[in-house]
């Protein structure tokens, strides 16, 4: 109960004096998962439009497949992208093995199932009805995807944020890739779990609570972008 | 050249048919009705005009052109139409958005689309902000807009698919007067399903009836409604008294037709004797007597009342004369004469009134 205490009391004086290491770490971990976020968005989006719009064989099963990966361990994906990246690996060449970039790859991996997923459940949860009465207006296929994704805006917007939050929260594809580096590859869910292994109770408690502020303040706000 | 000609036009879901050989032809400013009990395949036959859907076989030809020719010629014929579904559909936007959607995806500038939808919104008389939320208004208000945001675009063709169901008397009514000012003032072309016959009778010059996937009649909607050419469009279209029958006699165009129970009724048909037929009766058509009165009506035959209900501001008297009779008299009529249960009554009707129809 104490560790707690001085946690939250240390937690509240990195905030106020914003300790340059813990400003570092935050800017970092919101740099590297909302830019997989975007690019996770960039792909799934479209994708997502794809297959809910058209007709193929298999489409069921792809779906029922790409569910299957919303919970994938985020050490596996690390192992796989550890595997295609490290020096022997056929990606090896670009020599990205430790760098924020291939933090951003493995997020983006990481997240694509469950943002792609979700799309396209709220895609489906649009009424045919306003997909015929687009198309009836007049309206080409991009335009009907996207009268269709904005009726699905909140649906879409909540499936992001639940990527987001994936993202920012996990810690084995973090370790795994980014190697932890000080300065370099360290994020919020990396430094927790090293300072916790050093026994700096404290330090950790206080990482992890700005870390569910910055998550907080993150749903706020898109919370009330969607209001609009 | 008709602006929309269907030729054997077929469509199957689920293996199901659901329209079988649609041959039919709108001309230009036409307003056509298409009427049909639930089911029947009003709705699948306006998303095949619409191009919505791909028939199963058959052509669409629009202003003499293979409508179904390719998808990009199929867009383009679908940019020159527009369709109003059933339920009230209205994109999650204000009012002006909605009704500005179509011609925004025209590529239209934004000072003629201002001007078109303030124009189009004075015609629905929507006495609401116009940038209140869509999804925030009755299903009346809905529709309107939904009606608004197809005629701004000015097409050739307005698809109306059961514009006033599930709506409450005063909205439809306000429904159907805009599709009366639609008609007068733009003279769009529109095919319109309902199964509301009274409203195809007054929106419509022509009536398709669409029973089980087939068109089993077109035409003027009087001679719809007073000739139905089988037993299923004379059932559909209220004709409550069909009677089967054998014509016994017939004679310069006259005909005496046994209806069971050695009764004979007389009716004006060229069929000859032997013939197999229906005796089609509309309730309007029969007169209730207390006594035998001397007519010029050849029909005349006495029974008893079984049922008397209330329809409005008439009563629908049904009668049993050996065979079953309904008749519609008005209720002050029917008070005077005090037409209840059980009591004797004669009902004569003229051998005009009934409209003879050959079994197949």
């Amino acid at each position: 109960m104490n560790e707690l205490l001085q946690g939250l009391i240390k937690a509240f004086e990195l905030l106020v004096t914003l300790d340059p290491e813990v400003m570092e770490i935050a800017g970092r971990s919101l740099a590297i998962s909302v830019t997989a976020t975007l690019l996770a968005g960039v792909i799934c989006l479209p994708l997502g439009g794809l297959i809910h719009f058209n007709r193929f064989t298999g489409k069921r099963t792809l779906i029922n497949l790409i569910q299957t990966f919303y919970s994938i361990p985020t050490v596996v994906v690390g192992l796989f992208v550890f595997l295609f990246f490290s020096r022997i690996g056929p990606l090896g060449v670009f020599n990205l093995m430790f760098t924020p970039t291939i933090m951003v790859i493995g997020q983006v991996i990481l997240i694509a199932p469950i943002l792609l997923g979700l799309v396209i459940a709220a895609f489906s949860g649009v009424e045919k009805a306003i997909t015929d009465t687009a198309r009836s207006l007049g309206a080409n296929d991009l335009q009907i995807g996207i009268a269709v994704l904005q009726e699905a805006r909140f649906a879409v917007m909540a499936a992001v944020l639940l990527a987001f939050g994936r993202a920012i929260s996990e810690v084995g594809l973090a370790l795994m890739v980014g190697g932890n580096i000080k300065g370099f590859t360290r994020v919020f869910t990396t430094a927790i779990s090293l300072e916790t292994s050093k026994g700096d109770i404290e330090l950790s408690i206080a990482l992890g609570i700005i870390l569910i502020l910055i998550s907080l303040v993150v749903n706020m706000v898109l919370n009330r972008l969607q209001q609009r | 050249m008709p602006l929309i000609k269907t030729v054997d036009l077929c469509h199957k879901y689920g293996g199901q048919d659901i329209l079988r050989n649609i041959n039919l032809k709108v001309e230009q400013g036409e307003v056509f009705a298409l009427i049909g009990p639930t089911g029947a395949g009003k709705t699948t036959l306006l998303r095949l005009i619409d191009l919505l859907e791909v028939p199963s076989s058959g052509k669409i030809y629009f202003a003499g052109r293979d409508a179904t020719a390719s998808k990009r010629v199929r867009f383009q014929v679908r940019r020159r139409m527009a369709f109003v579904l059933q339920k009230p559909v209205v994109f999650n936007a204000n009012i002006y958005d909605n009704i500005a959607y179509g011609l925004r995806w025209r590529g239209m500038a934004k000072n003629n689309i201002r001007q078109k939808v303030n124009t189009v919104l004075e015609m629905i008389d929507l006495s609401i902000p116009q940038d209140r939320n869509a999804r925030t208004l009755s299903g009346g208000e809905a529709q309107r807009v939904a009606i608004a945001r197809a005629i701004v675009t000015e097409p050739q063709v307005l698809l109306l698919d059961e514009p006033t169901a599930n709506l409450d008397p005063l909205s439809a009514a306000k429904i159907e007067g805009l599709i009366t000012r639609i008609i007068h003032q733009y003279r769009t072309t529109i095919v319109m399903a309902t199964h509301d016959m009274a409203q195809g009778q007054r929106l419509a010059k022509r009536i398709g009836v669409l029973i089980n996937g087939e068109i089993i009649q077109a035409g003027d909607p009087r001679e719809v409604f007073t000739s139905p050419q089988s037993r299923e469009v004379a059932e559909f279209v209220g004709v409550d008294n069909i009677l089967d029958g054998v014509i016994v006699s017939q004679e310069g165009g006259m005909v005496a037709v046994e209806i069971g129970g050695n009764k004979i009724a007389e009716a004006i048909s060229d069929y000859p004797a032997g013939e197999e037929v229906y005796l089609c009766i509309r309730p309007e058509e029969i007169t209730l007597t207390l006594a035998k009165a001397t007519t010029s009506a050849r029909n005349s035959f006495v029974g008893q009342i079984t049922r008397v209900v209330s329809v409005g501001p008439l009563s629908r008297i049904e009668l049993d004369c050996s065979f079953r009779l309904v008749a519609l008299v008005t209720k002050r009529s029917a008070e005077e004469l005090g037409l209840d249960r059980g009591k004797r009554v004669y009902a004569t009707f003229k051998a005009t009134g009934v409209h003879v129809l050959r079994k197949d």
